[in-house]
Order: structure tokens, then C-alpha cells, then sequence
């Protein structure tokens, strides 16, 4: 009787282990089936590279949603980066014990922070902001701009590029340090070439990590980006990225032909990209890990 | 010598700065939001679900949001556990510690964290179509708990690999089957690590508001089965905004208020619950 359970227990749980594959693999058919109509019309190339996007008259041009997306996410990284890196080799190098386990429970809540949260902070505090500094580089911007999401993703991805690179750094052996320092380096000499060089990999994988998160982040950006359909010329111009598009239509999906394809399509370009992202940083992050053994 | 000192001062105050700026941001947004929600929030916000015209700054409450949320949530995270805990105790005690399905499933599980929740709302609708169903909290439940599959599971992995050798090997020599080491010895032992990621798991539900837009939909009204469509605390946030009246944007952000003290709640739980649940565990 218990070996009975025993084996059934084991089989149950077998099944269940393959899911999480066989989801990866459900997920890009489903998308790719309901984007087939669009594609049997339409050249793949064509959809990604025109910018006409008039769901009435059945064109479906995904190019500025694409560069709305790259501008974004561009900002994001700009600002978040430096700021992350710094803040996670400070907690790791340079701050006391206890600073630390005060700062950790703190990055894992803004992680928990829901983005639609995120979105109304940045309509009541980034958006008037942004839209107060445009004059002083002599322009105009209602503040609903590719600035303004960028600013918010920025927060957003502060606690994965954080998280990822405090890990990358502790994996680094203490010996090598004290080496370092036991030289008459200083610390920051010391960070520089052993710490940021041992880690680079998995500097790169974090940065990476942050970049996919930023490519899908959807609700909150596009309460502040402005939803214009064209290409931004101009971090003040508003922008529409590739996720706001998909959410925002999702009301007319069913009532215009083809559109539930076209926007099928879009998940499935969304799909691929961070798909590709992650699997690049995880390659990273395995490389990284056989370069600190 | 000199030089080395100011270099050093330099990045160091740079890197001071950037910690600030963060716990800053975190602190800033906490507090604007419940500054600003604070003063609109009331009772009958809570209590009571949309009277007509309440999008237009008529009579009413988010009632069916916030129970339309839990419930969501309640059911999906639910779901994710049923899926994930099985999942998480093959790879650790029944995989060898290098076998090629272990590492698949960690890596499938790795990739699947990194989608964007906007993606599995457009599958969660792939499959909704599929399947024939209108929008409704059943296809909001599936669709959330796939989202939450894969933070759960690796959350409880990072727990139960730390489970130590000796403690299985201990269970084994009494006689117990694998299945009865899974569930008498490691689940105890790591109780209160499943409780964070569950919880973790649970937050990350009742926030997303992208995978839910395609599945539940939204109605003003509280669902009583789950054929029906239901309510969501985020994306009352998103429509509350999104009109131009000004008494209707106040909601907004009194339900923002709302959704963030219930997300703090729910990390500080998951804080407390996992200090307190260690009575089983062996050290």
C-alpha cells in the first residue's frame, strides 16, 4: 500500500515536472497559431518594418510601437544601471552588516510593488516633473513623454539588476580581496580590479535580467508615455511601446478583423525578444559561475 | 597618495548617493501615494460596490474590486501551489542532483519568471479562446496562476535545496518511502520558506494588473461563480485614472492607498510568518 502511493506520488509529480517546459513550448504555439492569419497576408518583415498603423483599413505597421519600446527601455537603462551597480557594490563592499540586513527586506519590497502603483506615482510626481524640465531644453512636452516612462521603469528594474549583482558579487571568494587590499590597495581599487572584474559576466547577465524586465513592463508605463502611434523623435515626445499597445486594444480585440492577430503577433515579437534576453543571460550568469569556482 | 584618498572619497560618495536614491524612490512612492489617497478614502469606498454613473463621479464604492482581487488571487495562488510544490519536492528529492530534467525544468523556470505578465495575458486569452469561454474569474484564476507558478517554485527550491542531507538519510533508515519524507519531513522542516514564497507569490498576484485585462475583465458587479467576470483592484486603479473628473481620480488614488497597505501588510506577514513557523525546524 505505501509503496503503491509512493508510486503514484512519483508519476503524479513527473507529470507535473514536465509542465513548466511543455508551458514554454504551449505558449509560442498558441501565440504564433493566432498570429498565423496575419502572417498568411502579410510578409513578417513588412509588419515589423512599416509604420502606418490604421487597424481599419488593415494595416498593421509594428515599427513605431518597436522603436517606442527601444526608446524606452534605452532610458530605463540608462538611469538604472549606474545607479543599481553602485547601490549593489556599496551593500556589498563598503556597507556594515547591519545597513545591510536593513536595505534587502527594502529592494525585495519595491520589488513587490505592484505596477500599477508605480503608474500612479509616476502620474502624480514624474509626469508634472517632466513636464516642468522640457522648456529648459528649450522644448515642450505635456510630461506624458518617453522620459517620464522611462524614469518609472527605471525604479522598477532597480531591484533586479540589485538583486542579481549582490549575488554575483558575494559568490566572489574573499581571499581575492584581501589579497588585493593586503597589496596597499584601497577599497576601490580593490572593487575595480578584482571585484568588477571577477564579476563582469555577471555584471553583464545583470544588466541583461533588468533590460528583459524593462522590455515587458506594460501597465505602468503606459499610464505615463503618452500613447501617441508614431516614432519619438525626442525623449519629450510622448512614445506608444510594443506592451502598452497590446493592453490598451485588448477592448476592440474582437470587433475588427484581424487585429486580435495583429496584437497576437506583437505578444509573440514581445515573446521572442525577452525570450532571447533571458536565455543570454542565464548564459552569461553560467559562465559566470565557472569563472568564480 | 593623495589622489588614491579623493579618488576613493569620490565613489564612495557616489555610490552613498545612488543607495539613497533608491531607498528614496521606495519611501517617495509609499508615501505619495497614501498621502494623496488618504484624504479621499471613506468608508462607503470600501464597503460598497458602484452605484450607475459611479465612473463619472457618482455614489459608490470598490467593494467588488477588492473582493474580486482576493478572490482572483486566493484562487490562483491556490492553483500555483497545487502545480508548484510537486514540481519543487521531484527536483530535490526524487532527481539525481545533476539530472538533465532538473536542470530543464530550474531553466524553464527561469525563463518563465522572466515573462512579461502582458504575454501571459495574451496566452491566458489564446487559451481562453480555445477553450470557448468568455471572460470570467476562471480564466483570470488560470491565467494568474501560471504567472505565479514559476516565482513560487523558485522561491520554495531556494528553500528545500538547503534541506541538509543527513535529515533525509535519517527518514530513510526509519523505513519512510520517499513520498513520506516529502511530506512529513522536508515540508515541516522548510514551513516557514514555503509560507514566504507563497505569500510572495500571493503579492505578485493580486498586483498584476496586465495578464488579468485579457481574462477576467471587469464588472461592476461581485462575481458569485466563477463563470463570471470579475473586478480587480489594479485595473479599478487604471480605469479610476484614466477618467478626466477629478472626484473619480481622487478614487484613484484612495484605491492605489488601498492596494499598497495591503501589499505592505502581505510583506511584513510573510516577514513575521516565517520568523514565527521555525518551531518544527531543525537546525
Amino acid at each position: 500500500m505505501r509503496l503503491l502511493k509512493e508510486k503514484a506520488g512519483r508519476t503524479v509529480m513527473f507529470i507535473l515536472t514536465v509542465l513548466p517546459t511543455l508551458l514554454l513550448v504551449l505558449m509560442f504555439f498558441g501565440l504564433f497559431r493566432k498570429s498565423r492569419a496575419i502572417l498568411a497576408l502579410k510578409s513578417f518583415g513588412g509588419l515589423l518594418f512599416s509604420s502606418g498603423w490604421h487597424p481599419l483599413r488593415g494595416e498593421f505597421g509594428l515599427f513605431p510601437f518597436l522603436i517606442g519600446t527601444l526608446w524606452v527601455t534605452a532610458v530605463a537603462l540608462v538611469i538604472a544601471v549606474p545607479i543599481s551597480l553602485l547601490m549593489a557594490v556599496y551593500l556589498s563592499e563598503y556597507a556594515p552588516r547591519g545597513f545591510r540586513d536593513f536595505a534587502k527586506p527594502l529592494i525585495d519590497l519595491l520589488s513587490g510593488i505592484p505596477s500599477v502603483i508605480f503608474g500612479v506615482w509616476g502620474v502624480l510626481v514624474i509626469v508634472p516633473l517632466v513636464g516642468r524640465i522640457a522648456p529648459l531644453f528649450g522644448r515642450y512636452s505635456s510630461g506624458y513623454s518617453v522620459l517620464a516612462g522611462g524614469i518609472v521603469l527605471a525604479v522598477m528594474i532597480f531591484p533586479t539588476i540589485i538583486h542579481v549583482a549582490l549575488e554575483v558579487f558575494s559568490a566572489i571568494p574573499f581571499p581575492l580581496r584581501e589579497a588585493s587590499l593586503s597589496l596597499g590597495a584601497t577599497r576601490w581599487e580593490t572593487t575595480r580590479h578584482v571585484v568588477l572584474r571577477k564579476g563582469s559576466q555577471g555584471i553583464i547577465a545583470a544588466c541583461v535580467l533588468g533590460l528583459s524586465r524593462a522590455l515587458g513592463e506594460t501597465m505602468a508605463v503606459l499610464m505615463v508615455v503618452g500613447n501617441v502611434p508614431a516614432a519619438p523623435k525626442s525623449v519629450f515626445d510622448a512614445g506608444y511601446p510594443l506592451p502598452a499597445l497590446i493592453a490598451n486594444n485588448y477592448g476592440e480585440i474582437l470587433s475588427v478583423p484581424l487585429y486580435d492577430s495583429a496584437l497576437m503577433l506583437a505578444a509573440l515579437v514581445l515573446f521572442i525578444v525577452v525570450q532571447t534576453f533571458n536565455i543570454l543571460a542565464r548564459w552569461f550568469l553560467v559562465r559566470a559561475e565557472r569563472r568564480a569556482e | 597618495m593623495n589622489k588614491r584618498r579623493l579618488v576613493e572619497r569620490f565613489w564612495k560618495a557616489l555610490m552613498i548617493a545612488s543607495t539613497a536614491v533608491v531607498i528614496g524612490c521606495l519611501l517617495f512612492i509609499v508615501v505619495t501615494v497614501i498621502w494623496k489617497g488618504l484624504p479621499a478614502l471613506s468608508l462607503s469606498m470600501i464597503t460598497r460596490i458602484p452605484k450607475g454613473g459611479y465612473y463619472l463621479g457618482k455614489e459608490g464604492g470598490i467593494l467588488n474590486a477588492i473582493l474580486g482581487s482576493l478572490y482572483l488571487a486566493l484562487g490562483a495562488t491556490a492553483l500555483a501551489c497545487v502545480l508548484s510544490l510537486p514540481v519543487v519536492i521531484f527536483l530535490n528529492v526524487y532527481c539525481r542532483k545533476r539530472s538533465r530534467l532538473a536542470e530543464l525544468t530550474r531553466f524553464s523556470f527561469d525563463v518563465l519568471w522572466g515573462i512579461p505578465s502582458i504575454v501571459y495575458g495574451a496566452f491566458g486569452f489564446v487559451l481562453m479562446v480555445y477553450f470557448g469561454m468568455r471572460t470570467s474569474l476562471l480564466a483570470g484564476i488560470v491565467t494568474v496562476a501560471l504567472l505565479e507558478v514559476p516565482i513560487m517554485s523558485r522561491a520554495i527550491d531556494e528553500v528545500i535545496k538547503l534541506v541538509p542531507r543527513e535529515l533525509k538519510e535519517a527518514s530513510y533508515s526509519l523505513g519512510a518511502t520517499r513520498l513520506e519524507t516529502s511530506l512529513k519531513v522536508i515540508i515541516r522542516q522548510c514551513l516557514p520558506g514555503i509560507l514566504t514564497g507563497i505569500l510572495i507569490a500571493f503579492g505578485r498576484g493580486i498586483g498584476d494588473a496586465a495578464s488579468v485585462l485579457f481574462t477576467a475583465g471587469f464588472t461592476d458587479r461581485i462575481p458569485t461563480s466563477l463563470g463570471q467576470p470579475a473586478a480587480t483592484l489594479p485595473l479599478a486603479i487604471f480605469f479610476q485614472l484614466g477618467t478626466p473628473f477629478p472626484e473619480v481620480r481622487q478614487r484613484a488614488y484612495a484605491s492605489a492607498a488601498i492596494l499598497t497597505i495591503l501589499i505592505l501588510f502581505i510583506s511584513v506577514l510573510a516577514r513575521v510568518l516565517s520568523r514565527r513557523y521555525t518551531k518544527h525546524v531543525i537546525r
